[in-house]
Order: structure tokens, then sequence, then C-alpha cells
């Protein structure tokens, strides 16, 4: 059992940090949330992609570095120390791409992926729906068999940056109801400017533009945009779902940088004792974190496949970055009332997280169910 | 890198765990709070004999160490079995012996298990007294093995009997080295009170799964299975901290795991008792050999906030 970094791996540490240096924006970007941050940040993505930085643990031939997952983390860790910008493409990159590398066809990889990697094609994710949120398989949107294709129609909502994405990739009802809600879904992929979709913005607590709703009317999708069997969805989306909460939504190095900057806030405003235990419960909690996903990784490495375990992650990350947030504004006093900071925009970032990629008491009920087998209660 | 424990350390970690599910430890733990020690140093000699003791020793003085990984892996058995006994202390007292000069002489012993340790800053409670052999106190001068106890008192946890130690005795060390002690202290602690989170979850979980009322059991309400989830997820991120600090031995990383251990036990200790309901707040049921502990292993070797503070000045 050791921490120690193979002097390879330290080599790749040290040049991701040394292009990070040297290429990292001295002023943090606009808002990715908004429509001129929104192209600020698509150009960051191909400065990254560029010299191969955007997508370091994929295949190099979608244009990664085929890393790894300790080289991903370590890359991780480097990005958010250099306090890099925040990833427009996260829907896309930590959702769609492990899908599609895992159930996708050859051809879809291929026109997908690249495009992705360079932030050309931005994605957004459509799974939820008015009446579709914890109880996600009563989707009701449909996908009508076509020639050479289907046709969508329904409504999604809550989809993130859809207002500024190109494409988004979501469930549809394809089949007749068997009784059971999660057979007879396609997986499709489309795109947000086709005939017959309306992207709606919806403004989040903060009034930013991030999210949308999406009407769709008979839009048609050709067959090659389906991912895997259709009527077969249901499985592949828990597979990327999985990868959300797991190892690829939200990397350690994310809380350790923030941590650190928390720390050096309350340092620089005289180490106030009031907040003393909760900035050091950060520094703990984003160290946890990190030697976690350290194990979970070398587990995944040893060829061990994660299951309900990545619902541990989901509530603890969560939870901490909640926490973390808190503690600086409350460090910042009155000035933490500031809107537009940027403890302030991670704050109010920081409330989704118990809410999306599935809430907290739904990751509660599989770490009860699955890891602690206690009985089903009398959801689904 | 891979940081997991290997293939070795796997085993010896589940060969304890046997051998301590075959011990009866629980009995064991009753009889040494009233002071009856026959069993607890019958179950010594056995933990001695896997090694355990031996690992906080180096080998040039009958040990098989210094190795904080596998100490840690040990003490997450010992604290899930409720071994009563100054366990921690004669780890820390290895490790503030080593190095020492003539006062190494007594290292070989705490390896075989051939002598208990306690050990205390001058004027605080030293655990067992009354049981171990070698009494260490640090005072200003350094050092001392103390000539004695005064009284016992009983502890939260009854299986911890508190003494304070005589004054005076022979100077050992003039400069012994507390801060890797104190390191050794936390991490043995932080792993111990670990393995009684773990527990405590471990038979939450089983009770509530069979325990029925209104006519199902009631692991099957949500207000039940949420508390339990909170408490396996606060284990599960207190485990790699105590690892990781086994394997840096770095003051805050060790300070950090004892804070995150401490409280995940304790959290898990509350929720273990709510959800048994009366059952568990009685003296007799096993379970409040556990709860105890998790309450007082909380404040051994540094507070929740004396640990908090070190992270806090490890940090550049
Ligand atoms: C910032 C943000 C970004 C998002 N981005 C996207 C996106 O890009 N694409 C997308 O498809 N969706 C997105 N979502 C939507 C998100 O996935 C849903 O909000 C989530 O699944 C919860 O659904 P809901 O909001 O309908 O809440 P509901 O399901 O209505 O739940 C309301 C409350 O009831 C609780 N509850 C529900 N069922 C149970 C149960 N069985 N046991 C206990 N409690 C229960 C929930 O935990 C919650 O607290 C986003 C949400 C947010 C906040």
């Amino acid at each position: 059992m050791d921490l120690a970094h193979s002097p390879a791996d330290e080599a790749f540490r040290a040049e991701a940090r040394a292009w990070l240096h040297a290429h990292v924006p001295a002023a943090a970007l606009p808002s990715l949330e908004t429509a001129e941050g929104f192209a600020a940040h698509r150009a960051w993505e191909a400065e990254l992609a560029a010299d191969g930085w955007s997508v370091v643990n994929w295949p190099a031939r979608f244009g990664g570095r085929d890393c790894g997952l300790m080289r991903w983390l370590l890359f991780e860790e480097e990005y958010y120390a250099a306090g890099a910008p925040g990833r427009v493409g996260q829907n896309g990159v930590s959702l769609l791409a492990p899908t599609l590398l895992e159930h996708g066809t050859e051809e879809q990889r291929a026109r997908v992926l690249p495009a992705m990697a360079r932030g050309e094609v931005v994605w957004a994710q459509a799974w939820s729906e008015p009446e579709a949120g914890s109880d996600l398989a009563s989707l009701r949107a449909r996908a009508v068999r076509a020639d050479g294709g289907w046709r969508l129609s329904g409504s999604k909502t809550w989809s993130s940056r859809a207002a500024f994405a190109d494409r988004a990739f979501g469930l549809f009802r394809s089949g007749p109801g068997t009784g059971r809600p999660h057979q007879g879904l396609t997986y499709v992929m489309f795109d947000l400017r086709a005939p017959g979709v309306t992207v709606r913005p919806v403004g989040r607590l903060d009034g930013k533009p991030a999210f949308a709703e999406l009407f769709l009317d008979e839009v048609f999708v050709p067959d090659e945009d389906v991912i895997g069997e259709p009527g077969g969805g249901w499985r592949i989306a828990m597979s990327t779902a999985a990868d959300e909460r797991g190892l690829t939504l939200r990397s350690p190095g994310r809380f350790l940088a923030a941590a650190d900057r928390l720390h050096a806030l309350w340092r620089e405003r005289g180490s106030p004792q009031a907040t003393a235990s909760r900035v050091a419960d950060a520094l703990i909690g984003a160290r946890a974190y990190q030697l976690f996903t350290y194990a979970t990784a070398s587990r995944f490495l040893a060829g061990e496949r994660l299951g309900a375990e990545s619902s541990l992650n989901k509530v603890f990350w969560s939870e901490l970055d909640i926490a973390l947030h808190e503690t600086a504004l409350d460090v910042l006093g009155a000035e933490g009332e500031a809107v537009g900071t940027e403890w302030a925009q991670g704050y109010v970032f920081a409330l989704a997280g118990p809410i999306y990629a599935g809430t907290n008491e739904i990751q509660r009920d599989i770490v009860a169910e699955r890891l602690l087998g206690l009985p089903r209660g009398r959801r689904g | 890198m891979c940081f997991l424990p290997d293939a070795e350390q796997r085993a010896f970690a589940q060969s304890l765990d046997t051998m301590l599910g075959k011990a009866g430890t629980p009995a064991v733990a009753r009889d040494w709070s009233r002071g009856e020690r026959t069993g607890g140093r019958a179950l010594w000699a056995r933990i001695a004999e896997a090694g355990v003791f031996a690992l906080a020793v180096p080998q040039a003085h009958g040990g098989l160490g210094p190795r904080p990984v596998e100490v840690a892996l040990a003490f997450v058995e010992l604290g899930r079995h409720a071994v009563p006994g100054p366990l921690v202390e004669t780890v820390a007292a290895a490790a503030l012996l080593t190095g020492a000069g003539p006062a190494e002489r007594f290292l070989a012993d705490l390896a075989s298990g051939g002598s208990m340790a306690t050990l205390a800053v001058e004027g605080a409670y030293a655990v067992d007294g009354d049981a171990a052999a070698l009494r260490l106190v640090l005072g200003a001068d350094g050092l001392r093995l103390s000539p004695g106890h005064g009284p016992v008192r009983s502890s939260l946890d009854p299986a911890r009997r508190l003494t304070r130690l005589l004054p005076g005795g022979q100077l050992l060390v003039p400069r012994p080295p507390v801060e890797r002690a104190l390191s050794w202290a936390r991490l043995a602690t932080a792993a111990q009170a670990l393995g009684v989170g773990l527990a405590l979850l471990e038979r939450t979980v089983a009770y509530v799964g069979q325990r029925v009322q209104f006519g199902v059991p009631v692991g099957s309400f949500q207000a039940v299975k949420h508390r339990l989830a909170d408490a396996r997820i606060a284990l599960e991120f207190a485990r790699p901290l105590v690892l990781g600090a086994a394997v840096t031995m770095s003051a805050a990383d060790v300070a950090a795991a004892k804070a995150a251990a401490c409280e995940a036990a304790y959290t898990t200790a509350r929720a273990a008792l709510q959800l048994h309901g009366a059952i568990g707040y009685t003296a007799e049921y096993d379970l409040s050999l556990w709860l105890t502990k998790a309450r007082a292993l909380r404040t051994a070797w540094g507070s929740p906030d004396d640990c908090r503070a070190e992270v806090l000045r490890g940090r550049p």
C-alpha cells in the first residue's frame, strides 16, 4: 500500500503543471452560464485540445492521451490548483463520452468524440422531465418509428446549459408499455437546433440562464443517433449515471484546490477562531475524498467494477462542497453577500449538488439497500 | 501507486478478525471492567503472538517494525471486537522508547506481549495503570518510570480503567520523542475508533433488519435507512484517512484521521443507540461495549479540536 506516484506519473504531472502555468488565463473568464462566458469557455476548450489536454484519459484516436485513471486524477489536481476555468463540456465529457466508449458504435465515437474534445460541439443532458425527476423511469417523452429513424415529441426540463449548447442526449419512450416503466426506453442524441425543437431558458437561483426547458415536436433523429438497442436505453443510462456519480463528475482536485483557497482566505482574515474547526474540516474532507478516490481508482485498476459505491461519493462531495462554501461566506462576513465574487458563485453552484445527479435522498436509499442490505421500502 | 492493502496485509487483518471472533471478547471486556484480568491477559498474549505489538517495535529490539500500516489494520480489528486493555498506550510506549538509548531495554518485552505499558502526561489519567507493568510518565524533565498508581476511577467506557500515575521514579530519557509517540497514539486510536464504528454499524444493520414494528422490519423505514447510510458514508471516508495517515505518518494527516474516525464512530454510536430503542440503552446488552468506547476514544489522545488545530498548523 503506498501513495507514491511513479516517476513517469510525476513527470506527467509536471508536464501538465508547466502547460497550465503557461496557458491558464490570468483573469477569470466570464461565467460560463452566460452567452459571453460560454463562448470564452469554448475557446478555452479548443486551446486545451490543441495541445492534447482536454480529455487526457480518452483514447488518443479521439483526442485524448490514453493516460489512464490515475494520471487523469493527477491532471485534475493540477488543473484546479492552477485555477483553470470550469469545463463547459462537462456533461458530454463525463456522461455521453463514457457511454459511447462503452455502448456506442465505432462510427458514433469517431463522429462525436473528437468534436466534443475540441469544444466545437457542446452537449446537454436531456433526462429530466416535468413529471419525471427522481422517478426518472416514469418519463413520457416519446420516440416514434419513422423512415430511417425516429421522431421525438414531448418535453424535457432542467437541462444544464442547454440554452447555449449544440446537441443533447436523452431517453425517450419508444416501446409499448409492458407495465414495466424501465422497458421500452431508447437512448438518442439529437440536435438542439433541429426543426421542431424549442429551447426556453430558465433562470437559476442566481438568475443566470443556465438551465433550459426543451419542447420537442416531431423532431427527426436518424438511426445512427440511437445509442445501443432501441428499447434498451435504461440499462445504458444507468451505467452512465454510475459514471456521473462515481469517479468522473467531480474529481477530488476541485475540492482540494477549494479547501486550500478557503484556508488561505481564512489566514488572510486573521485566522478567526470562530471558523477554525470548519476550515480544518474542509481540509480534512478534501483529503478524505482524495484518498478515497485513490483507493477507488486502485481497485478499478486492479480489475474490480464499481457499483453502488458511487452513491457514497455523491453524498460526500456534495455536502463537502456546501460546507466549504458556507464556511468561506461566513469567513467573509457581510462581504460574502456580494454577488459575483468567486465564493458567492461557488456557493450558489454548490447548493445544487445534493439535487442533481440523483438527489442525496435517492443516493442514501441506494447505500442503505444495496450496500447495507436493508429491506427495500415502498419506493419503486 | 496502489492505495490498497496488499494480499498479505488483508490476510493478516482477516486472521486477527477470525481469532478475535472466537475469543469471546465481550465477556473478556466485561471481566476487565471489574478488574478481573485472567481472560484479558490470555487474550493479550494471543494478540502479541499474532504480532500486533511487535509491529510497533524495531527489528533490532525483537520486533517486526515499525509498520504503521499493519498497526492501523490491526487496531481496526481490535476496535471491532471491543478488546480491552492499554492497547494504544503500549504501541505509543514502543514509539516513545524507540531510539531512547538504554530505555530501549523495555522494547523486547512489549513486542512479545510480556508486559503491558501505559503512558500519560504528568497529572493526566493513564488507562489501566493498575494492569500495566510499565508505567511511563511524561513530565517537564523528561520520561519517567512511575513507581505506582493512585486509586482506580471508572471511565465512561467501563473497560478503560483510569488511574493517576505516581510522580517521581526513575528518569529514563530526558528528551523523549514525544511527537512521534503522539502520532502513533493518535493513529492507533483513530483505527480503533474506526473499528468501533464499523462494529456498531454492523450490529445495528442486523438489528433493524429483524426488529419488526408496524408489521415491517424497522430497517425498511427511510428515516432509519438514511441515518445508517450517513453512518456508512462517514466511516467509508474515515478509512482512507486512517490508512493514508499510516502511510505518511505526518502529524497533520494523523490528526485528520483521528478527528474524522472518532467523529464517524461517534455519529454511528448515536445512530446505533437511537435505532436500537430502549434495549440499546441497557448495560447488559453488548452494544454498550462499543457505544461507550466511541465516546471515550473521541477525546483520548487529543480532542476533535486539538486535532483540527494540528491540521491547520500542518498547512504551509
Ligand atoms: C443545477 C441543476 C442542474 C441539473 N442539470 C440537469 C441536466 O443537465 N439534465 C437533466 O436531465 N436534469 C438536470 N437536473 C435535474 C435533476 O436531475 C433533478 O432535479 C433531480 O433528479 C431531482 O428531480 P426533481 O427536481 O424533479 O425532484 P423530485 O424528484 O420531485 O424530488 C423532490 C424532493 O423529494 C425527494 N424525493 C423524491 N423521491 C423520493 C424518495 N423516493 N425518497 C425520498 N425522497 C424523495 C427528493 O430527494 C427531493 O428532495 C439538474 C438539476 C439541478 C438542480
